[in-house]
C-alpha cells in the first residue's frame, strides 16, 4: 500500500534542503509548501502564517501535515497554534539547532553566547536578510548597535560550498566578526522529514518552554560562561554524524544528502 | 534637502523648536537634536522639562509609530541614538538641579544573552520618565542580579531576553528571589521580543512589557499604586 501523502509546511529558508530530501530519498508522497523566509526577520507573524497554511493546505485536502518550523523565536505561540490544529513541528529553538543537533548547538552557545549563525540559506541571503533586512545598507554606522556584543559567526553548513564558505567569510568580515565553519549537513531536518515521511510522527508537538528551564538548582551546573565546552560539543571543522554517536542520531540520510 | 539645511533653529519659537526636536528625534538627526536642546537651555529652560517634553516626547511618538509597523528598528536605533545624544546633555545638569527620581530601576539581559538593544532602549526611557537606572548590561547571572538588588535596593527588578533558549532563565532568577524571601521587596518586570503575557505569568514576574513605552507605562502605575498605598496607610 503506498504512504499516505504528507504535505510539509516549512519555512522557506529550509526549501532548497527539504527539496534536496525529498529528491534523494525519493519521498513522492511527500509535498513541500513554503511561506516566505522573510519572516525570519518577523517572528511574531508566524504563528498566524503558519495556521492559514495548515488551513490552506486542508482545504486542498491534505490530511497528514507537519511544520518545518522550530519556535523561530515566536515564544511558544507557534506551539499554541500547532496544539490548537494537532500539528508537529521541528524540534527546538531555531533551525540552527536542528541543523548542528540540539545538544551540540546549546555547547555552542554556552561556549560564546555571542555567536551570530548563519546557515547555507542565510549566507547565500545575507544580504537581503541581513544587510537590507537590518538596514545597514543604508545606515552602515549602526553596526555596532546590532553586532556589537557579538564575538564570532558561525557557519552552519549543510554543504561542501566553497563559494558559500568565502560568502560567509565575507559576512563576518563585514561585521567584523571572527569566522567559523562548522559542517552539520541535513542534521535534525533530515530525520525529522523521514519520520514525517514514514508516518512515525503523531499528534502535537510539547515543546513548553518552561518544561525545560533549569532548576534554581542547576544554575551552577553549565559550564561557566566563557570556559570550554562541554565534552562532545561541536568544533570548528568537525562534522556532527561523523562519529558512532552523532551517526546514530543524525541518521544515514543527513549524511548522504549532505554529500550530493 | 535645501529647505531643512537653511532652518535656522534659532529663529523659532519655543514651541517650535520643541516640535522641530522631535521631528529632528524622529529623523535620527544627533547633531539637530543636541543643538535643539543647547538652544531650549540657553533660553533658560529647566534640564528636566527639556527632557520630558522634548526628547521624551519625540521618543514616544517613536514607540508608537515603531508599534503601528511605520517605523522598523533601524529607524528606531537611529531615534535612540539622537535621544542618546540629548540626555548627554542633560543628564549633567538632571544632577545638579535634582531633578525629581521618581523610581529606581536595576536592569539587565539575561544569563547566555548578549543583546541589549531593547533593554537599552527601556533603560533610556526610564531614565527619561525621571526613574533613576542601574543598567547591568548583558549575560547576567542570578547572582549579578541579586547583588545589585542589594546594593541599590530598587523598586522593580528589569529582565529582558531575545532568545527563546534564554529567557527561561527569568525564573531561575525569580525562583532564587523566592528561596531568599525577598521576592515580594521588588516589582518584577520581564520583556524581549519572544516573552508574552503568558509566559511572564509563568515565570512569576509581575508585568510583561511588550516595549519601552509600556514599560515606561507599568512602573509609573506601579509607583502610583505603591504611593497611594503609603497614603492611605
Amino acid at each position: 500500500m503506498p504512504p499516505e501523502a504528507l504535505t510539509v509546511i516549512a519555512c522557506g529558508a529550509l526549501a532548497r534542503e527539504i527539496t534536496r530530501l525529498i529528491a534523494f530519498s525519493k519521498l513522492h508522497w511527500v509535498t513541500l509548501a513554503c511561506l516566505p523566509a522573510t519572516l525570519h526577520n518577523r517572528p511574531e507573524r508566524i504563528p498566524e502564517a503558519v495556521r492559514g497554511a495548515i488551513h490552506r493546505a486542508r482545504e486542498r485536502g491534505a490530511s497528514r501535515i507537519v511544520v518545518a518550523y522550530a519556535d523561530c523565536g515566536t515564544g511558544g505561540l507557534l506551539d499554541q497554534v500547532l496544539a490548537e490544529e494537532g500539528v508537529v513541528r521541528l524540534e527546538g529553538a531555531h533551525c540552527y539547532a536542528a541543523y548542528a543537533g540540539q545538544e551540540a548547538f546549546a555547547a555552542l552557545a554556552e561556549a560564546e553566547p555571542g555567536t551570530f549563525y548563519l546557515t547555507d540559506f542565510l549566507a547565500r541571503q545575507f544580504d537581503t536578510l541581513v544587510v537590507e533586512g537590518l538596514g545597514l545598507d543604508r545606515h552602515p554606522e549602526l553596526r555596532d548597535a546590532y553586532f556589537g556584543n557579538y564575538t564570532r559567526l558561525v557557519l552552519l553548513a549543510q554543504s561542501d560550498d566553497a563559494a558559500l564558505t568565502a560568502k560567509a567569510e565575507a559576512a563576518a568580515r563585514r561585521l567584523g566578526l571572527a569566522f567559523e565553519r562548522v559542517f552539520t549537513g541535513m542534521g535534525e531536518l533530515a530525520t525529522f522529514v523521514q519520520a514525517a515521511a514514514d508516518g512515525t510522527i503523531h499528534g502535537a508537538t510539547d515543546h513548553s518552554l518552561l518544561a525545560r528551564h533549569p532548576g534554581p538548582g542547576d544554575r551552577q551546573g553549565g559550564p561557566p560562561d566563557g570556559q570550554a565546552p562541554a565534552p562532545g560539543a561541536l568544533r570548528a571543522g568537525d562534522r556532527p554524524g561523523s562519529d558512532a554517536g552523532e551517526a546514530h542520531r543524525d541518521g544515514s540520510l543527513s549524511r548522504a544528502v549532505a554529500e550530493i | 534637502m535645501s529647505d531643512e539645511a537653511e532652518l535656522n533653529l534659532r529663529e523659532l519659537d519655543d514651541e517650535e523648536l520643541v516640535k522641530q526636536i522631535q521631528d529632528d528625534l524622529y529623523d535620527g538627526l544627533r547633531d539637530e537634536v543636541v543643538e535643539g536642546v543647547d538652544i531650549l537651555l540657553e533660553r533658560g529652560w529647566e534640564p528636566y522639562r527639556v527632557l520630558t517634553e522634548a526628547l521624551v516626547g519625540g521618543m514616544a511618538i517613536v514607540g508608537v509609530d515603531f508599534r503601528d509597523g511605520i517605523l522598523f528598528v533601524p529607524e528606531v536605533l537611529l531615534a535612540a541614538n539622537s535621544m542618546k545624544g540629548g540626555m548627554a546633555v542633560l543628564r549633567p545638569l538632571l544632577a545638579e538641579t535634582g531633578a525629581p527620581t521618581v523610581g529606581k530601576l536595576v536592569i539587565g539581559t539575561v544569563k547566555g544573552d548578549i543583546h541589549d538593544i531593547g533593554k537599552n532602549l527601556v533603560s533610556m526611557m526610564m531614565e527619561g520618565a525621571g526613574f533613576e537606572v542601574i543598567d547591568l548590561g548583558i549575560n547576567c547571572d542570578a547572582d549579578k542580579y541579586l547583588k545589585a538588588l542589594d546594593e541599590h535596593k530598587p523598586d522593580f527588578l528589569g529582565m529582558s531576553a531575545l532568545l527563546t533558549t534564554t529567557m527561561p532563565y527569568m525564573k531561575v532568577v525569580i525562583d532564587t528571589l523566592i528561596e531568599q524571601g525577598i521576592r515580594d521587596d521588588y516589582v518584577v518586570l520581564v520583556g524581549g521580543a519572544p516573552l508574552n503575557e503568558q509566559f511572564a505569568k509563568a515565570v512569576g514576574a509581575d508585568a510583561y512589557c511588550r516595549d519601552a513605552s509600556v514599560a515606561v507605562d507599568t512602573a509609573q502605575a506601579f509607583m502610583a499604586r505603591k504611593h497611594n498605598q503609603r497614603a492611605s496607610a
